[in-house]
């Protein structure tokens, strides 16, 4: 505790009517100004600004102030700053106390102006209460490990991991299926310039792969995580290929022959491959891999009695070892960057759109693969349920999407997408080929995106905005639904051979399982919570994780990659201090109240507490500051009271209850 | 006489509850302006001392929010702590004179606001039924 009596300085912000045309502010001064302790209180519109820090530097001067309390928003913001600001002024940045009097006040209780100023009034009382009680403390510095694991290897995953090795880190990239490339990888062109998508991303994967910075795990997750920022130990499970990638040329030979045929996910289950398969020919890194579920050696062989087999017989590399187990290997890093990206709705949950039942229903994913040269049809849009060119093409937005029903967000991709499909259609099909969109807004929200939409309209494409309620099949195969458009007023009937579903993203169980690793936070929606929108767009609320991509939100490959580059920085600008500076919120024992007991030692969940011999038959509680992460539960349960948490001392803690009470 | 308002502690977890406070906030979510939040870093921070302090001192209902269990915890398992300790001190309550429903246990998220608001809702809803603590009666 710093020397002499407490003299608090107290902080009213007004946060530019945020809080003041609320809370009385005034009413707040006169009733703080009298309590013990409080040597000054000033009222200001913004105390996050540069000049307001300005003014707390100088009162704490003037007033010789030991203790600060600011009351304004919650300390998830500017709490940095203002530390700073008592740092500047020659005061222990752990001397300030923050009362949030917008979030958890002037903002939920706008009809009780009256019992929000009293509420208040309650709060910086406690806080004042509270601050008096600090101590001086200071940050346990650590030195930190420079490598990052990135955890997903989509587009995000792979910009991220290249920006980070081309800034000199060692990147471990792990992703869950035999390659890396994503969603991206199966698309045909990308929206607004049509460029092709594989030109854009396959020389980024064949980089990743070459690049003496990475080290790819393909075929493998994240199984653990333990450590804490700026020293993780991230368990790595390797799940067993079958195939040693050393040995293995990705000839192909054993896919020939391979006897078994299960649903292709490269093509969206549009075609069948194999059990020993490589996804795509792009496919990096470019090693066949043996599906467990389905191959027959695997499946069905007993000692002394092989089945099947064909494919150790043809490669002759000799490269398949079906003995292969799997592995765990453990890394150190610094930061962890998480990219693990979503998955498209499934359209099976709209049933009254005929998906799952029309053959000639398809989503706009199965559409992506269809008018992909490298896709099951070789690039021909075609009927699945004639095998012929279709004539009239309706795609219908909104699918899973803006709907109550399922997800009530906007896709941000879907409006895009169909522009995209639809001019792919005019342009590479035939331009004689019927095309509608039935829409519900069209939101072409993106540089060029507008412009590109005012281009497939001039080739003919024809906008519906209205979306229909049911698809029907006609006796000839043909479909067929109304909508009615609301721009015209008009209920049309439209008579379509291919119905195109425009599917979003929904976050997939991965995100989930990252979220329950890493204790992170998810949204209403189920994607990952990001610690501000605005100016923490791609950090977590924990230190040392940050994050990027889809996981986050829908959003389309430029803001996929916009978000990667962005977290690659902050992870560079976080690991380049090579040090990570802790919060001294850590627990501490008091030796001499300290029973031996080991209450401590058997309730901490990090093994942090050790007992020291001092000899005589005496042990006493001993706290390793660096795996502590100061929860507190052992200063809750510690029976002679001898363990206690820096910065939640029992008396911080319990002063500020009687503050907040008084006058009860 | 002016209807009673009770006051109410309530103990949140840094990781999920405060941050479910601000996301109320955020969303603009009204409720009743009955309580006062004390930040701990964990649920499992919460020493029985506390509870009994804020009714000491007057108060007319406490809560207790952390992260949902079993899996939320930001340290693993200090939620599971916070709960038995609450499942204890309302049998402590009980026979000091205190009801227990004076004592709320919740689980709410940093996605939460709503569940925030109306626990906030429930709660002040329940006590006003009670009316003033005991303590503050004798």
């Amino acid at each position: 505790m710093p020397a002499g009596a407490p003299r608090v300085g107290v902080f009213l912000c007004k946060c530019g009517g945020n809080i003041s045309d609320f809370v009385d502010l005034e009413a707040v001064k006169s009733a703080v100004e009298k309590l013990d302790g409080v040597v000054a209180v000033e009222v200001d519109e913004h105390w996050c600004s540069s000049p307001a820090g300005k003014r707390i530097r100088e009162a704490i001067k003037e007033k010789n102030l030991n203790r600060v309390v600011i009351v304004a928003c919650t300390l998830n913001m500017h709490q940095p700053h203002f530390m700073e600001v008592l740092q500047e002024a020659g005061l222990n940045p752990y001397l300030l106390e923050r009362v949030n009097a917008r979030e958890q006040c002037s903002w939920v209780h706008k009809d009780s102006p009256r019992e929000a100023t009293e509420k208040v009034i309650d709060l910086v009382r406690g806080g004042v209460a509270r601050a008096k009680h600090l101590s001086e403390l200071s940050p346990i510095v650590e030195k930190l490990n420079r490598n990052v694991v990135v955890v997903g290897g989509g587009v995000a995953g792979i910009i991220a991991s290249l920006e980070l090795a081309y800034g000199g880190h060692r990147v471990f990239l792990v992703e869950k299926s035999p390659t890396i490339g994503g969603r991206m990888a199966k698309f045909s062109k990308v929206f607004p310039s049509l460029d092709c998508a594989s030109c854009i991303l396959t020389p980024r994967m064949a980089e990743v792969e070459s690049h003496k910075n990475i080290t790819l795990l393909t075929y493998s997750e994240v199984q653990e995580v333990s450590g804490s920022a700026g020293n993780f130990r991230v368990k790595i499970l390797r799940k067993p290929r079958y195939v040693d990638p050393a040995l293995c040329t990705g000839c192909r030979d054993c896919t020939t022959v391979c006897p078994v045929k299960v649903p292709n996910e490269w093509n969206v289950g549009m075609d069948k491959r194999t059990a020993i398969y490589i996804p795509f020919p792009e496919a990096v890194p470019r090693v066949a891999t043996v599906d467990e579920a389905s191959c027959l050696y695997l499946k069905h062989s007993r000692p002394g009695k092989p089945v099947c087999g064909k494919c150790l017989e043809v490669c002759r590399a000799k490269a398949i070892n079906f003995d292969m187990k799997p592995e765990v290997l453990e890394v150190e890093a610094g930061a962890i960057l998480i990219a693990v990206g979503s998955e498209v709705f499934d359209a099976r949950k709209v049933p009254q759109l005929g998906y799952g039942l029309y053959k000639n229903v398809i989503t706009s994913m199965e559409f992506e693969r269809m008018i992909n040269s490298d896709g099951p049809t070789g690039g021909k849009v075609v009927n699945p349920a004639t095998g012929e060119t279709p004539k009239v093409v309706a795609f219908i937005q909104c699918v899973g999407s803006r709907d109550e029903k399922y997800n009530p967000y906007c896709c941000r991709i879907g409006c895009t997408a169909s522009l995209k499909h639809a001019s792919l259609l005019k342009e590479y099909v035939s331009k004689d080929i019927d095309v509608y969109i039935c829409y519900n807004d069209m939101r072409t929200v993106g540089k060029g995106f507008e412009e590109f939409y005012r281009r497939v309209r001039d080739m003919g494409v024809k906008f519906i905005r209205g979306l229909p309620s049911e698809v029907k099949q006609k006796p000839d195969g043909s479909l067929t639904f109304n909508v009615f458009d609301t721009t015209t007023e008009t209920l049309y009937e439209v008579n379509a051979d291919l119905v195109v579903l425009a599917i979003g993203l929904v976050p997939s169980p991965d995100i989930e399982k990252v979220a329950k690793l890493l204790k992170l936070s998810r949204g209403h929606d189920g994607f990952l919570l990001e610690a501000h929108e605005k100016l923490r767009p791609v950090e977590t609320l924990s230190d040392g994780i940050f994050v990027a991509g889809s996981c986050l939100g829908p959003m389309d490959i430029h803001d996929a990659t916009s978000e990667a580059m962005g977290a690659a920085s902050k992870v560079m600008g976080f690991l380049a201090a090579g040090e990570i500076v802790k919060e001294p919120i850590v627990a501490k024992v008091n030796e001499d109240l300290c029973s031996g007991c080991r209450v401590c030692v058997s309730v901490c969940p990090f093994d942090a507490i050790k007992m020291e011999d001092k000899g005589e038959g005496k042990f006493v509680a001993k706290v390793d500051e660096v795996l502590c992460k100061g929860c507190g539960l052992c200063a809750a349960s510690c029976p002679t009271a001898a363990v206690t948490t820096q910065h939640f001392t029992d008396e911080q803690i319990r002063s500020q209850v009687r503050g907040i009470l008084v006058g009860v | 006489m002016s209807e009673f308002q009770p006051k109410i502690v309530a103990f949140c977890c840094n990781w999920c509850s405060y941050a479910g406070a601000d996301q109320a906030g955020l969303r603009r979510l009204q409720y009743p302006p009955t309580a006062r939040i004390v930040r701990l870093m964990c649920s499992g921070r919460l020493d029985p001392v506390f509870v009994l302090e804020a009714f000491k001192h007057g108060a007319d209902g406490v809560l207790v929010a952390g992260c949902h269990t079993p899996t939320d915890c930001h340290y693993t398992s200090g939620n599971f702590k916070a709960e038995r300790r609450v499942l204890l001190l309302k049998k402590v309550l009980e026979q000091m004179g205190i009801e227990p429903e004076r004592l709320r246990l919740e689980w709410i998220s940093a996605s939460e606001g709503e569940k925030f608001a109306r626990v906030m809702e429930e709660m002040t809803q329940q006590l006003k039924q009670l009316g003033p603590s005991p303590l503050k009666r004798s």
